[in-house]
């Protein structure tokens, strides 16, 4: 396929709504899981991390 | 015992398939982004238009890819979740748990492209047909799958329900892929089957496949990264978690 344009593309020959319409909501699913899935390892992480601290803190009190 | 059993069982275990994980996940989300972007170009710049539909076919390199791929990680989430019913592997439920989330969204993703298909060329958002129904059942039981293990405290107790349900559910996954066959509908015939020649030009077709491959990379990948947070979550308070150089950084 060739396009005659930037325009032409975009314009999708009339379908443009539908066509990005659903491009760009999978794209946006594909950008945002990921990034909640990051978040979910994140913040499990810093929970082990400050479990760890405090464990630490207590054993120095304890000492 | 032979060496390879004993391996199976060694990454069965989520100590050691944690750190695998680690390791595959950038693997996955390269070939995701290269099968990515040699789809996309296929999509968009090789692959012509078509005779009866125009530009708006092109909505077709994600929507047969999102469907394929809302019906097989059902199958393999259903499977995993078997496993652990069976086996009572830890494993299991998790990776049961971790693909939840990705499988609804291709749903998801399936009913709203198909909606977006539908628009133009039915002249309706949505209608009750078969095919159409039946993939919104899946949705459902996806989301069904994730409310029930959510509402459930202890782990192990929601990976049995969770399974129950999952293995209940894949009775779907058939009535969705044949629906186009079983009953009349306003959905268009399977593009691509078995023992057939596709009904589409080879490079729609080649597109659409790496497309597939693209979503299939992508669901790994993902699906990776959110076993290994709820890896964590669920082994909070055992030795190896506590051990791990993330945890003690």
């Amino acid at each position: 396929m060739s396009w005659g344009s930037p325009a032409e593309f975009f314009a999708m020959g009339g379908y443009a709504l539908y066509v990005w319409g659903s491009f760009l909501v999978c794209a946006g699913i594909m950008v945002m899981e990921p990034i909640l899935a990051r978040r979910r390892q994140k913040a499990i992480l810093l929970a082990l991390r400050r479990e760890r601290i405090a464990e630490e803190l207590n054993g120095e009190t304890k000492a | 015992m032979n060496n390879r059993l004993i391996n199976w069982f060694k990454f069965a275990s989520p100590q050691s398939f944690y750190p695998l994980a680690g390791r595959m996940i950038p693997w996955f989300w390269a070939l995701a982004a290269v099968f990515g972007v040699v789809g996309l170009w296929i999509s968009f710049f090789v692959a012509p238009t078509d005779a009866v539909q125009g530009e708006g076919y092109r909505i077709i390199f994600i929507h047969v890819p999102a469907s394929w791929m809302s019906m097989f990680i059902y199958m393999v989430m259903a499977a995993w979740a078997g496993l652990g019913l069976v086996l009572n592997t830890r494993l299991s439920g998790m990776m049961a748990q971790a693909l939840a989330p990705t499988g609804a969204l291709m749903a998801f993703l399936s009913l709203w492209t198909g909606a977006f298909w539908g628009k133009p060329m039915w002249g309706a958002w949505w209608v009750w047909d078969a095919r159409l129904t039946s993939e919104l059942i899946l949705f459902f039981l996806y989301i069904g799958f994730i409310a029930l293990q959510a509402a459930i405290d202890d782990p192990r107790r929601a990976d049995k329900a969770g399974a129950v349900l999952a293995l209940v559910g894949v009775v779907n996954v058939p009535i969705i892929y044949f629906s186009v066959k079983w009953w009349n509908t306003l959905h268009q015939g399977a593009s691509v089957s078995p023992g057939k020649s596709p009904s589409m030009v080879a490079t729609m077709l080649s597109g659409m496949l790496i497309m597939a491959l693209c979503f299939w990379m992508y669901s790994i990948a993902v699906a990776l990264m959110r076993v290994r947070a709820i890896i964590l979550e669920r082994e909070v308070h055992t030795e190896w978690v506590r051990e791990l150089i993330e945890v003690k950084a």
